[in-house]
């Protein structure tokens, strides 16, 4: 069989049919079923096992580029954790991500208290903001919150805020929620907190950082593990919610396939090629 | 002594945070607390440094004309407006419609998120043209990306839907991460982490000096 057109493929037809298989399930969704891995259960069995009026430390890791990974599973653990009449205490790590990461809180928060629950910051959530320091930071929450955050995201004194009050260091905390695009995320936390400080961990990651934290899972060092916009999807759907990871689903499916075909097809061609003589 | 000092402070205060690990007493914790403060604040001056060192780099390349200097006179102007605006609005930078939240929003977010979004394009040219199965081992990882890449989605399983429960796309997915992938990572982790201890014991005994500069 003659696949010298293939071969020959501008790619400019890849990009478009890339391009038309991500918008077309984003315009009009077909719901591919979902099922729920065992890392993903026992995500939200962790935070379900909390006992209410517990406080969380929820550290948000990420920036923009991170955002369709990264922002579905920040609104349904902040959702699962208030809902359970958690505290909550949110900081973020990383440069960029401090906006993006008030502005989701506060858009779920807001989401919340128009379905009639009475959700106040400062009293139930408290957003810590960005600290620079990476790993230096974890060490010296460890020393105390305030003594590494003296003001929260909206500029007020950390201590006078009512949260904060029951707030001393990692010990005052049941669990720890980490939303981790990179560095510094999940393995810095498992490395220079869950380890040294005994904090109980989750963490939601990318896909591509994913593989690297499953050794964690298995140690029993992570709870729970969601793994890119697939694993918030099935922690969405664990919870009932129909949220942006669901409805990524189907685009993320078929562009999947249609990689896969890719290297099939690239392959293809160049078999062909090579029984050819010369 | 140039050279001696440095090397004397690496080993000093490196040996003094190893004992405060062990050490809970006061006399180590006090100060070990103060030299993790004094190092959150050399990170964030690290900020600053990058900015100067940031504009004297472009601005050097824009006054000799170099390659693409528009591009750079571009990087220049939107570091100096955004420290600009920013020092302009101090505190309430967050505050709505200030011109730091539009400029975070509506560039700093877009522009990462097209960035990251190209990606998915690249990935299906690069699937295409690059990964190329010429031996066994190549064989294998190619399978073992299929299987991933597609078990790792709902599809995969509905795919494979007529085959029995373990055979599925999913369950084989969840194998290839759950064993052969784990029992790699594990040892890549574990010879990391070998690694940077040798690597720690080195600077503090004052044998790895390449981070003094100067090609020692």
């Amino acid at each position: 069989m003659n696949l010298d057109w293939l071969e020959k493929l501008d790619r400019r037809w890849l990009f478009l049919i890339v391009g038309v298989l991500t918008m077309g399930p984003l315009l009009k969704p077909i719901g591919v079923p979902l099922g729920s891995s065992k890392p993903v259960q026992q995500f939200k069995a962790a935070i379900d096992a909390l006992p209410e009026h517990s406080i969380v430390l929820m550290s948000c890791d990420y920036d923009p580029g991170g955002k369709p990974e990264m922002v579905p599973p920040t609104r349904t653990a902040f959702r699962q954790l208030m809902e359970k009449h958690c505290r909550v205490v949110i900081t973020c790590l990383w440069t960029g991500g401090s906006g993006l990461v008030d502005e989701t809180i506060e858009s779920t928060a807001n989401e919340l208290r128009a379905k009639g629950m009475d959700v106040v910051y400062g009293r139930d959530y408290v957003d810590l903001g960005y600290k620079a320091g990476y790993e230096a930071v974890m060490v010296l929450m460890g020393k105390g919150i305030a003594n590494a955050f003296p003001q929260d995201q909206r500029a007020n004194r950390t201590a006078s805020l009512p949260l904060m009050r029951d707030v001393r260091d990692y010990s005052s905390f049941a669990l720890l929620v980490n939303i981790s695009a990179g560095y510094p995320g999940t393995k810095e936390w498992v490395q220079q907190v869950n380890s040294r400080f005994h904090l109980p961990m989750v963490s939601a990651c990318t896909a591509v950082s994913a593989p690297e934290f499953y050794p964690y899972l298995q140690s029993g060092q992570l709870k729970g593990l969601l793994g890119g916009m697939a694993g918030a999807a099935e922690y969405e759907k664990l919870r009932g919610e129909k949220g942006a990871a669901t409805r990524g689903m189907d685009a993320q499916s078929f562009s999947h396939v249609f990689i896969a075909l890719c290297i099939v097809m690239g392959n293809v061609v160049q078999w062909t090629k090579r029984k050819v003589p010369r | 002594m140039k050279r001696e000092l440095p090397l004397l402070i690496t080993a000093v205060i490196g040996l003094f945070m190893l004992l405060s690990f062990y050490v809970p007493h006061h006399i180590v914790s006090v100060p070990a607390d103060y030299l993790q403060q004094c190092a959150v604040i050399v990170v964030a001056f690290g900020y600053v440094l990058g900015g100067a060192n940031a504009l004297t780099v472009n601005l050097s390349a824009i006054a000799r004309r170099q390659p693409d200097w528009p591009y750079k006179v571009v990087l220049v102007a939107t570091l100096v407006f955004t420290v600009a605006i920013g020092l302009k609005e101090g505190r309430h930078w967050q505050d709505e419609r200030t011109i730091s939240m539009f400029l975070y929003n509506q560039v700093y977010s877009s522009m990462q998120g097209t960035m990251f979004a190209l990606l998915a394009f690249f990935i299906a040219s690069a699937a295409f043209r690059a990964f190329r199965v010429r031996t066994l081992e190549a064989g294998l990882l190619a399978a073992a990306a299929l299987i991933v890449m597609l078990g790792r989605v709902p599809i995969g399983d509905q795919m494979t839907a007529w085959l029995p429960a373990p055979l599925r796309l999913g369950a084989v997915q969840d194998w290839i991460m759950n064993v052969p992938q784990n029992a790699a990572k594990r040892a890549i982790l574990m010879g990391a982490a070998l690694g940077v201890m040798a690597t720690g014991l080195r600077v503090i005994l004052g044998i790895e000096r390449s981070y003094l500069g100067g090609g020692d």
